[in-house]
This record gives structure tokens, sequence and C-alpha cells, in this order.
């Protein structure tokens, strides 16, 4: 699997490490849908998504819980991705939503940093492909201790200011549906992350702050955003 | 050196290439067997990290698809679920009304980048590769093209047959690529009219990410992308990269 280093997050269920691949569903919060209002139906984009729309954090963004964020030359704020990461933890190919949620290891919460960037058409990869752009952890929460993972709350706390409550509970495809729309055409790996999709409007973070994100169960993911300079 | 991963009798091995005393093209493993082509499971040839790939990156293949010219590279991310060896068997879903190969150069990262000038670019390269690409273009929706289920299906990437050394390969910008579908020449093009070149792609990758030994970045494909249908045997060739075929398959073969 993916060489060099990957994030220390600790796992002790099966297979006790992540692969270092990422993948997260863009537009699958409500919220997100909701923010974009009519200009959906507008080009470029004609229409809303009709199936997941699927993106990558390759391994150099992903990064454990304190390390920090750099906040790019010429760029005022980052966007704080805050959504929950599920954790594959046997080969999940062509699952039915009845018995998705048994091919995961368990849960952790994820993230995702952009540079704030629109239109979503063909947005570079540099928004969001910088290295440490994706924090996660502090650890992966074994399945059986999250009764549903479609009503969990996230929390987005910057310097210790509360700044943005979500819920899972408002997923387009919630856990289950995504699991099987996605594995229609892809196989998910042991270890590899699928995020469920960031609630908008995302908060955002200048150098100097500190974000924080809680969701139930799953602890807090703490990383420091710096300037590029220090 | 041209080195291949195969599986073979239980175990997954190097491997070179040799001529068969009857004429025809084999490989050498590690430990001295030689064996036929068929005689042996085609494996991507190296453990791939991050994949990177280009979109447009042909002058005659973005006018194709009706853009001008890209001021940025326009780059997606694969994951590794994608990847497939060579003589490996692409699915074509039922119902779909274009599929088509996409020949790339593939550029295999050999040591770490991070704000590498062009003049340097060359230097973090191990090695090249043939990739085929493949895209379902009924599946292309308009939210960060291109979407994955387009272009990250599983065993839609494949990768080989060999990895290539870049000293053998003294000019990556002057290499004739061609696609022959059931025999038949479908493809034709040069890396020399990559808009964006390998230098370039690697100074502006890293530029904002650090490429690690082990990426690959595929360069994007010429014009003559063609529809595939089930049965039909697709080589793609790069010169002094060798051959790399696959065979499209129907759902049954994989019991869908």
């Amino acid at each position: 699997m993916p060489l060099g280093p990957r994030p220390a997050v600790s796992m002790d269920v099966p297979p006790y490490g992540l692969s270092g691949t990422l993948y997260g569903a863009l537009l699958n919060h409500q919220s997100a849908l909701q923010a974009l209002g009519e200009t959906i139906n507008h080009p470029p984009y004609q229409r809303a998504p009709q199936a997941p729309v699927l993106y990558l954090k390759p391994r150099n963004t992903l990064a454990a819980c304190g390390e920090p964020v750099t906040v790019p030359p010429g760029v005022a704020e980052l966007e704080i991705g805050a959504t929950l990461g599920l954790v594959i933890g046997r080969s999940a190919c062509r699952l039915s939503e009845e018995r998705a949620l048994e091919h995961l290891a368990g849960y952790l919460i994820v993230n995702d940093v952009s540079i704030p960037h629109q239109p979503y058409y063909r947005p570079s990869i540099r928004f969001k492909a910088r290295d440490g752009f994706c924090p996660l952890g502090p650890r992966v929460v074994p399945r059986a201790a999250i009764a549903n993972p479609d009503s969990l709350t996230l929390r987005v706390y910057l310097d210790g200011e509360l700044k943005q409550t979500a819920t899972t509970a408002q997923l387009v495809r919630p856990v289950a549906k995504l699991l099987a729309d996605v594995t229609d055409f892809m196989t998910l790996s042991p270890g590899d992350v699928l995020a469920v999709g960031v609630a908008a409007p995302a908060p955002r973070a200048r150098a100097g702050q500190v974000a924080r994100i809680e969701i139930d169960a799953l602890g807090r993911l703490e990383n420091p955003f710096v300037d590029s300079a220090a | 050196m041209k080195l291949a991963r195969v599986a073979c009798a239980g175990a997954i091995h190097a491997a070179q290439p040799q001529q068969l005393s009857d004429g025809r093209a084999g490989v050498r493993l590690t430990d001295g067997r030689t064996l036929a082509e068929d005689e042996v499971v085609w494996l991507p040839p190296l453990e791939v990290g991050t994949i990177l790939a280009l979109g447009l990156n042909y002058a005659a293949r973005a006018k194709e698809l009706a853009f001008g010219k890209e001021v940025e590279p326009l780059v997606f991310l694969k994951g590794p679920g994608t990847l497939l060896g060579h003589r490996g068997v692409t699915r074509r879903p039922a119902g779909v009304k274009f599929m088509h190969y996409e020949c790339e150069l593939a550029v295999v990262i050999g040591r770490s980048a991070r704000g590498v000038r062009r003049s340097e670019a060359l230097e973090h390269v191990a090695g090249y590769c043939i990739a085929n690409d493949y895209a379902i273009r009924d599946y292309l929706e308009n939210w960060y093209r291109p979407n994955l289920r387009v272009k990250n299906r599983d065993g839609a990437t494949v990768l080989g047959p060999w990895l290539v050394d870049a000293s053998d390969i003294p000019d990556p910008a002057n290499l004739g690529l061609r696609t022959y579908v059931n025999g038949k020449l479908t493809q034709q093009g040069n890396t020399r009219d990559m808009s964006s070149d390998v230098p370039a792609l690697i100074e502006y990758l890293s530029s904002f990410m650090t490429l690690t030994a082990g990426d690959v970045i595929l360069t994007g494909t010429p014009e003559g992308a063609v529809n595939v249908e089930v049965g039909d045997e697709v080589v793609c060739e790069i010169e002094g990269l060798g051959r790399l075929q696959n065979t499209i398959a129907g759902d049954a073969l994989f019991g869908r």
C-alpha cells in the first residue's frame, strides 16, 4: 500500500492503521447544496449532482491532531471543512445499504481544509491538495461505539469560540447510502477513509488561530493555523 | 533497465524482458526462471503513491474538446484501486455509450520534490511507464470535473508493463504514442505536443505540494480517443516503453 509517512492516528481495531487514501464527498450536506441556491440549475452546472461527487486528499495532505496548517502566502483565510470520516475495515465493493456499515472499522474526525474557491465546475487541486491540508484523528473510534452515524453533532471552534454546529442527520446521502453508491464503481480498501461531506457555510481560519472540531463520541481534533513565514 | 512486477507460482517477483528460445516475448524472474508473457500475472510495475492525472494536456486534444489553451494545467487525482496490470481486463458497464481509452506517458517520481524548478525537475524522475486511463463519458457531470465515476473506476487505469529507468529515456518530450484497437491504429501522437511538458508539470505540482517517490503523473492523451466495445483488445505503445495490452469485458465477467 502507499508508501511514505502516514499521520499518527491511533486505531485499536483491524486494520490497525490508515492506508493513506482519503476520499471525500462534496455537496453531500443539504446545507452545502442549499448554499448554492438556484445557481445549481444554471451553467456551468445545469443541474444538481446525480451521482456522488467525490475528490481525493492525497497523502501529502494528511496530518495528525496538533500539527500546524500553513496558510499559503497571499491567502487571507482557509476554510475549515469539518466532517465525519468513515474508516473502512474490510474490502468494500458493491455494498448493499443494509450491510454497508458492517464494512466499517470505525469513525474519525476529518478537517478537509481548502483555500476558498468558486466555481465548483473544475477547481484546481491546488485549493485542496496542499501539504498538511487534511488533519484527521485524534483516533479511530470503533464502529460498535457509535449507535447511529447519521445522528452525530459536529462543532467547530476557533480560539475556543463556537463558529459552526452541524449534524450528520442532514446528509444528502446518509452514511449507508453513500457507501452503497460509491462502492458501486470503486472498491474501498481496509484503512481507506471516506469523508461524508462538509456543511455550509464552513467557518474560516486565519494564521494565528486554532481550530478545534468536536464530534459526539469521537473526541476533538485541534490544529493551529500558521503563517507561511512562521 | 525495464522492470515489471509479476505474480507467478505463488509469489510476486521482479521481472525483466527476456526473449524465449522459440522467439516469443517473455520475462526472466530475478530467481532465474524464464516464462512466456502469458504464464505470469502482470501487476502495476510499482507500489504507487499519489496518482495525478492531466486533462486536456495536448493542444489537439484540447481543440477536440472545444477548449482554448489552458492557462493552468488541469490536474485531477485518482486512487490506487483504479490501477490494473498489463494484460488485465477492464469492465464496460452495460448501457454506456462512450467509453474510451487514453494512452498516456506515466512519469514516476523517484525523489521528493517541493518547490523544484523546471531546470532540475527531471532529476526527480525515477522512470516512465505506459498508462491507459479509461473514461466513461456517460457519467460526466459538471461538478468537480472529471468526477471519479468517470475516471476512478476499479481496474480502469492500466499501468505498465515496465517501469523503464529515466536514464534510458533521455528525452521524454519526443516519444511517439500509438493506440491500436483489435490491431487497427486509432490514436497517434507525440509527447512533444504536450501543452505542459514533464518538467513544467513537476515544477507546477511541486509549487504547492510535495511529490514523493512512488507518486505517478499521468500526462494526458493526444487526440484520437474512440469508443471501445466488449471484447476489444486495446494496445497502447510508447516509444522505448513497450506495449501495454488490455481487454474490455462486459458485466457478466464481474458477476453483474
